[in-house]
C-alpha cells in the first residue's frame, strides 16, 4: 500500500504542491532531450546513408571539441577556429571515405560496424597525441555564446534558466531542421535513401557513394562539433564526453534509426522521462541514481514490444 | 505514342548510327582468385539491336554484364564503349556514358516510392548545382518539375501509374521488375543491360515485358543486352545471340544459327563424351 502510494499519489501531490520544481525538471529534462537528439542525428544520418552504426560518433564529438579548443589555444581569434575547425571535420570525412569506407562497398554491415570501431581508438590516440589527455574549458565566452542566468517566478518558488541551454536549444532546433530539410527534400536527400536501400543499384543509376558518404560523414562531423561545443560548455572537454554518446543508443532503438524525426522525438522522450522519472520515482523509492540507466530500460520495452521503434521504417521483406 | 514528340531520349546525336559497332569487349577474362568466371571472351554489340547473352547456370553471362558496366575488373581484356577503349570500366563513367541496367535479383530503392526509384534513375541527367538543390529554389525547382515530366511518361509507358506512390519493398514481383526497368530507363541509356529481366514471371507478365522491351527497342531506338533462360522469349526478341558455357563463348549469331550449333545443344541438353 505504501508502494502504491509512492507511486501513484506522492509524485502528482508533489508536482501540484511545487510547479517551481516540476517546471525546472521539465526545463532541464527538454534541454538534455535537444541534446539526445542532437547526438542521435549524427548517429541517424551515418545509418541511412551507409546502414552503418558508427561506433566514432561519441569520439567525433570530443575530437570536433578538442580540435576547435585545440586551435584557439594557438593564438586563433574563436570564430576563425570555428570555421577552421568546420574543415577539419570535412578533412576527416573526406580520409574517413578514402581510408575506410572506399574499401568496404559490398561488404556485410558488420564488417563496416568493426570498422567504425577501429576508427574510434584511432581517433582517441589521434586526439590525445595532438592535444594531450588533460581536460580543458571550452572557450564558451569567446564564441559568444551566453553564460548568465534568468530567473522566473512561479507559484512562490523560483525557475532558473540558464542562458547557455536556450542557447544550446535554439541551436539544436536549427541545425536539425536544416539538416531535415536538407536531407529530405532534396536530390542528395533522394540519392542518399538510394544509397542506404541498395549500393548496387545505387551506382548503376550513377550516384556517387563516395560523394555521398563524405557528405554525411560532414554532415556528421558538424552535429558532432555543435554537441561537443553544447556538452563541453556545461562539463569540460575531455575524453569522458564519448559516453554521452551511448546516450544516443537508447534514443535510437526508440525513435528508429532511420527516422530524423524519431531522433528528435526519441531524445525528446528520454530528456523528459529520465528527469521526471529521477525527481518523482527514482530518488524517493529506489534512492535516485536512475538517470544513468532509465533510458536503457525503455529501450528495452521498445526492443521488445516494437523494434523498429516509433518511426523506423518497418522492416518489409516477401516471404 | 511517338518518339519524336517524347522528352524521352533526346541525347544529343553520337554519331554512330543504326546498326554500327556500339560495343565490342576484346579478349576478356576474368577470375575470383582460382575460378576462372569468363575465358578470353570478345563480342560486340550493334546500335539497336537486341543482342541475347545464353548460356547455363554458372556459364558467365551475369560477370560478363558486371564487367560492361564496371563492377567487376577484368584482369585481362578491353572493353569499347562508343569509341572508347577502356581497360576497366567503373560505375559511374558506365553510368555517364550511357549504359543501364536491371538485376538479376531485383535491386530497388526498397524503402522509396515507385516515383522516387524512376526519379533516382534520373540522378545524371540532373545538372543543377548543389547549392540550389539544398534550397529547392530557383533553377532546382525548375529543373525538377521538368525532370518529373520525363519521369512520368515513363510510369505511362510502363503502366504503372497504379502504383506510383507505392513503397516499392510491398509491390509484387513482376512490378518490381517493371519499376526496375523504369528506372534503367529513365537514363535515357544508348545500352540497356537486362539480367534476367523475366525470371520469375507468369506468362502473362512475361508477354508484357516481351512487348516493353521491344517498344523501348522500337520506339526509342534503345539498343539492348539481355540474359535470359526462356528460349522462346530469346528467340522471339533478340536479333542475335551469344552463348556461354563455362565462361568461354561457344556460339555467337542469328538465332536460328545458335538453335542449329551443336556445341550449344550439347551444353544445353548434355553430351556424352
Amino acid at each position: 500500500m505504501e508502494l502504491l502510494n509512492q507511486i501513484f499519489v506522492d509524485p502528482f501531490v508533489t508536482m501540484y504542491e511545487l510547479p517551481d520544481l516540476l517546471l525546472q525538471t521539465l526545463w532541464e529534462g527538454f534541454v538534455s532531450g535537444t541534446l539526445y537528439s542532437l547526438i542521435a542525428l549524427g548517429f541517424v544520418l551515418i545509418f541511412k546513408a551507409s546502414g552503418v552504426f558508427n561506433f566514432a560518433q561519441g569520439i567525433m564529438v570530443v575530437f570536433a571539441a578538442l580540435t576547435l579548443v585545440g586551435i584557439f589555444a594557438l593564438g586563433v581569434p574563436a570564430y576563425a577556429a570555428l570555421f577552421l575547425t568546420i574543415g577539419v571535420m570535412g578533412l576527416l570525412a573526406f580520409t574517413v571515405e578514402r581510408l575506410i569506407l572506399r574499401h568496404m562497398v559490398n561488404q556485410p554491415d558488420i564488417i563496416l560496424f568493426m570498422s567504425t570501431i577501429g576508427l574510434t581508438f584511432v581517433l582517441i590516440g589521434l586526439g590525445q597525441l595532438i592535444f594531450g589527455g588533460e581536460p580543458k574549458a571550452m572557450i564558451t565566452k569567446e564564441l559568444g555564446l551566453p553564460t548568465g542566468s534568468s530567473v522566473w517566478d512561479v507559484g512562490g518558488g523560483a525557475v532558473i534558466f540558464q542562458h547557455i541551454d536556450i542557447a544550446a536549444a535554439i541551436i539544436a532546433f536549427l541545425l536539425i531542421l536544416g539538416l531535415a530539410i536538407f536531407f529530405n527534400k532534396t536530390r542528395i536527400g533522394r540519392a542518399l535513401r538510394a544509397v542506404a536501400d541498395d549500393h548496387q543499384a545505387a551506382l548503376s543509376v550513377g550516384i556517387s557513394l563516395n560523394q555521398i558518404w563524405v557528405i554525411v560523414w560532414f554532415a556528421a562531423g558538424i552535429v558532432a562539433l555543435a554537441t561537443g561545443i553544447m556538452w563541453a560548455a556545461k562539463s569540460d572537454v575531455s575524453f569522458a564526453l564519448q559516453v554521452v554518446a551511448l546516450k544516443a543508443l537508447p534514443v535510437l532503438v526508440l525513435g528508429g534509426f532511420t527516422s530524423i524525426p524519431g531522433a528528435i522525438v526519441g531524445g525528446l522522450i528520454i530528456g523528459f522521462g529520465e528527469k521526471l522519472f529521477d525527481l518523482y520515482w527514482g530518488s524517493p523509492i529506489l534512492g535516485g541514481g536512475t538517470e544513468s540507466w532509465f533510458a536503457f530500460i525503455i529501450a528495452l520495452l521498445f526492443l521488445l514490444y516494437r523494434p523498429e521503434g516509433l518511426f523506423g521504417e518497418k522492416l518489409i521483406e516477401r516471404i | 505514342m511517338n518518339a519524336h514528340d517524347s522528352n524521352l531520349h533526346n541525347r544529343p546525336d553520337d554519331g554512330i548510327a543504326k546498326g554500327e559497332l556500339l560495343l565490342h569487349v576484346d579478349n576478356i577474362s576474368l577470375s575470383f582468385g582460382g575460378l576462372k568466371a569468363i575465358t578470353d571472351v570478345s563480342f560486340d554489340i550493334l546500335k539497336g539491336e537486341v543482342r541475347a547473352i545464353i548460356g547455363p547456370n554458372g556459364a558467365g553471362k551475369t560477370s560478363m554484364l558486371n564487367v560492361i558496366n564496371g563492377f567487376y575488373h577484368p584482369q585481362e581484356g578491353t572493353i569499347t564503349f562508343r569509341g572508347e577503349e577502356r581497360r576497366r570500366m567503373r560505375p559511374y563513367q558506365a553510368a555517364s556514358s550511357g549504359i543501364s541496367r536491371t538485376f538479376q535479383n531485383v535491386a530497388l530503392f526498397a524503402g522509396m516510392s515507385t516515383l522516387d526509384n524512376i526519379m533516382a534513375g534520373r540522378t545524371l541527367k540532373m545538372k543543377k548545382n548543389f547549392f540550389w538543390q539544398m534550397w529547392r529554389y530557383g533553377p532546382a525547382l525548375n529543373e525538377e518539375i521538368e525532370h518529373r515530366k520525363v519521369v512520368e511518361e515513363i510510369i505511362d509507358f510502363l503502366e504503372i501509374e497504379h502504383i506510383r506512390k507505392s513503397p516499392v519493398g510491398t509491390l509484387p514481383y513482376g512490378l518490381q521488375k517493371r519499376v526496375e526497368l523504369g528506372r534503367a530507363l529513365a537514363a535515357e541509356p544508348d545500352l540497356l543491360l537486362l539480367d534476367e529481366p523475366m525470371a520469375g514471371m507468369n506468362l502473362e507478365e512475361k508477354e508484357d515485358m516481351s512487348r516493353f522491351i521491344i517498344e523501348v527497342n522500337e520506339q526509342y531506338g534503345t539498343t539492348i543486352a539481355l540474359i535470359e533462360h526462356d528460349m522462346g522469349v530469346v528467340m522471339d526478341l533478340a536479333d542475335r545471340v551469344m552463348v556461354l558455357d563455362y565462361g568461354k563463348k561457344i556460339g555467337d549469331g542469328l538465332p536460328e544459327e545458335v538453335q542449329a550449333n551443336e556445341d550449344v545443344i550439347a551444353a544445353y541438353l548434355g553430351v556424352e563424351h
